[in-house]
């Protein structure tokens, strides 16, 4: 339980970071966020933009880490298992 | 017979083809509740991208970005990111710890009547009012779409309602999530389609594309103007714009992992491992729609032009109307199609969310004290129940009109929820301490401080020129009290607060003995509900 916190709690800090720097700079900085990059395209565009690549690449880190979560615990759970059972049988 | 009128009735038939099929399947609770839990990952993606992308996000976006530029795809941004609060933290233990709704997390380790009759009664108002909001867009678009085969906003509004009723009075879970699994492919293929068709106007090339957004040209007051899409500021504009747009990502980023509708989804699969790689499926699609909806809104703006849409239907229509200038009428009938099926598949979603909490979290464990009176008493009350909400949100609807100014309605939904029912959440899964007085006091505090704001915000207290009349003039002629929209920015903080002070105040310890107990099974899935064995 502790090694899903060490991924979750960094993760959640840092998405909500860097999510919440899109409407402040929108909000409060409108003209640096107006600063041209690619022909028209805007910083504001691009920072919009890479939310999206942002959240897919914490959800695919995530599934990863997860799955091998799954593994430790499954392990617990059979090796708790398998002490109540052979307690039992005493 | 009109084409959108012949693809409306071939969904309806593919639709209630299976909602027959899966009444034969549908006996017992778990069947009825949760489809069994047998729903593959995919599936369930699928299903929660079709339970989550309504008709706001499909025509609602389109329109806002059509008429207001970069701000609009910055409720697209949110939409996509709150899609990391529920994975990260809700999903999981939310599987292993429950069995039907969110109410049973909290009644794991708190007292169950107080507790299930508060999570109960929020999770009624979010979903009655989001009904109410998509049925009011139902019935107007409906009408607007199918305009030329006399169908009214009445006659819209009941079939509608009807249909609703029936997927999931008859179908339950399993033929809901099928209609939202149809409503998601249709809208995916419909929307890149739409997109492709963008681009080709273009000639495939994005600096032209982005080149025609610099300056879009219509008419306001009389006057020509152009102005540059992508720049941020049209819609949110100071001095309290900027507090608004952070106000509405508290609302996204905490609302969505607390809307009902979403959360009973988790239910539907057969362990932990299944709802985490769900989301995933969920947020590629969810993703990949809200990044097109740059082409179907900037689309709308160069290609078709806001001025041309103002005069054919508002903003909502924005979309079809692309689809009509793009490629002509049969394509505009298959995308009003989409759009009908979208809010068909949304409104069985917030049915079957409000009608298993009304049976299973208040009927049976409140009322009857966590015991059925008769097998299959659960499943009959839930049935009666979708009725009964079904019918009461056409009657709200049908009243309000065409007109009504609804769209405060969804605000309030995801304010509720991000308020009320994701603190008290979040707090029993990890917060030892937590007890009975916390949640009941997070929930009303959070359920009331949504609804009081909001009732005193610019939605609702405005002075209306007197060429506003009807449904469409604001509620209380005067100047708002609160100068926000979204209330998240205060609310939620009220619904954290709440909970910790009811905390504070009062003493339970069975609260926290069992937390520990809850600690390793919504970690672990161990004793959680399992799946039913296949047929």
């Amino acid at each position: 339980m502790a090694t899903k916190k060490i991924f979750i709690i960094p993760a959640f800090i840092f998405f909500l970071v860097y999510y919440f720097m899109l409407p402040v700079l929108v909000g409060y900085a409108p003209h640096f966020m107006s600063i041209k990059v690619w022909g028209n395209v805007n910083l504001a565009y691009l920072f919009a933009l890479s939310q999206f690549f942002m959240a897919w690449t914490i959800a695919g880190l995530y599934v990863r880490a997860g799955d091998d979560f799954d593994e430790i615990s499954k392990d617990i759970i059979e090796k708790a298992l398998e002490h109540e059972n052979s307690q039992g049988a005493k | 017979m009109s084409v959108p009128l012949l693809m409306f009735l071939v969904f309806i038939a593919i639709t209630l083809g299976i909602t027959y099929w899966a009444s034969k399947r549908s006996s017992g609770s778990s069947a009825y509740f949760a489809a069994g839990r047998q729903i593959r990952s995919w599936q369930n993606g699928v299903a929660v991208a079709g339970d989550y992308m309504s008709a706001a996000s499909f025509l609602g976006i389109a329109g806002i970005i059509a008429f207001q530029g970069y701000d609009g795809f910055m409720f697209s941004v949110g939409w996509l990111v709150a899609y990391l609060t529920v994975l990260l933290v809700i999903a999981e233990p939310l599987r292993n710890a429950g069995k039907y709704t969110m109410a049973d997390v909290l009644a794991y380790r708190l007292k169950p009547r107080p507790v299930r009759a508060m999570a109960s009664l929020s999770t009624l108002t979010v979903s009655t009012f989001y009904m109410i909001a998509q049925m009011v867009g139902a019935g107007a678009l409906v009408a607007l779409l199918l305009k030329g085969s006399g169908i009214s906003y009445h006659t819209a509004v009941i079939g509608v309602g009807v249909l609703m009723i029936v997927y999931v009075v008859f179908g339950g879970m399993l033929a809901t999530t099928w209609v939202q699994i149809i409503k998601a492919i249709l809208l995916m293929a419909g929307t890149l389609l739409l997109s492709i068709l963008v681009m080709s106007h273009f000639h495939f090339s994005f600096a032209a594309f982005f080149d025609a957004i610099g300056h879009v040209t219509y008419h306001e007051k009389g006057q020509e103007v152009v102005k540059d899409f992508l720049q941020p500021g049209l819609r949110y504009k100071p001095p309290y714009g900027p507090l608004e747009l952070i106000s509405l990502g508290l609302a996204l980023i905490f609302g969505t992992a607390g809307l009902p509708h979403i959360l009973v989804r988790f239910y539907t699969v057969p362990d932990a491992r299944t709802a985490r790689h769900s989301v995933v499926w969920a947020m590629a699609l969810i993703g990949s729609f809200y990044i097109m909806t740059t082409f179907l809104g900037f689309g709308a703006a160069t290609i078709v032009g806001r001025d041309f849409i103002a005069t054919h239907g508002g903003t909502n229509m924005s979309a079809p109307l692309l689809a009509q200038a793009l490629a002509g009428d049969i394509f505009f009938a298959f995308i009003c199609a989409i759009a009908f099926a979208t809010i068909l598949a949304v409104v069985a979603g917030l049915t079957i969310s409000a009608s298993t909490s009304f049976a299973h979290d208040f009927w049976t464990n409140v009322i009857h004290r966590g015991e059925e009176r008769k097998p299959g008493e659960e499943v009959r009350v839930a049935r009666i129940s979708a009725f009964v909400v079904g019918a009461i949100a056409m009657a709200i609807a049908i009243m309000l009109g065409p007109t009504a100014n609804v769209a405060f309605l969804v605000a309030l939904a995801f304010a509720v929820a991000a308020s009320a029912n994701l603190p008290v959440i979040v707090l029993s899964i990890f917060w030892r301490r937590f007890n009975t007085a916390g949640a009941v006091a997070g929930l009303g505090v959070g359920l009331i401080a949504s609804i009081g704001l909001i009732l005193v915000s610019p939605s609702l207290m405005a002075i209306d020129p007197p060429t506003v009349t009807g449904a469409a003039r604001h509620l209380i002629q005067a100047k708002a009290w609160f100068p926000l929209e979204n209330p998240g920015i205060l609310s939620i903080p009220l619904g954290f607060l709440g909970a910790i002070l009811g905390t504070m105040l009062s003493h339970e310890p069975t609260s926290t003995h069992k937390f520990n107990e809850l600690l390793v099974r919504s970690n672990t899935g161990l004793g959680a509900e399992k799946a039913l064995a296949k047929h």
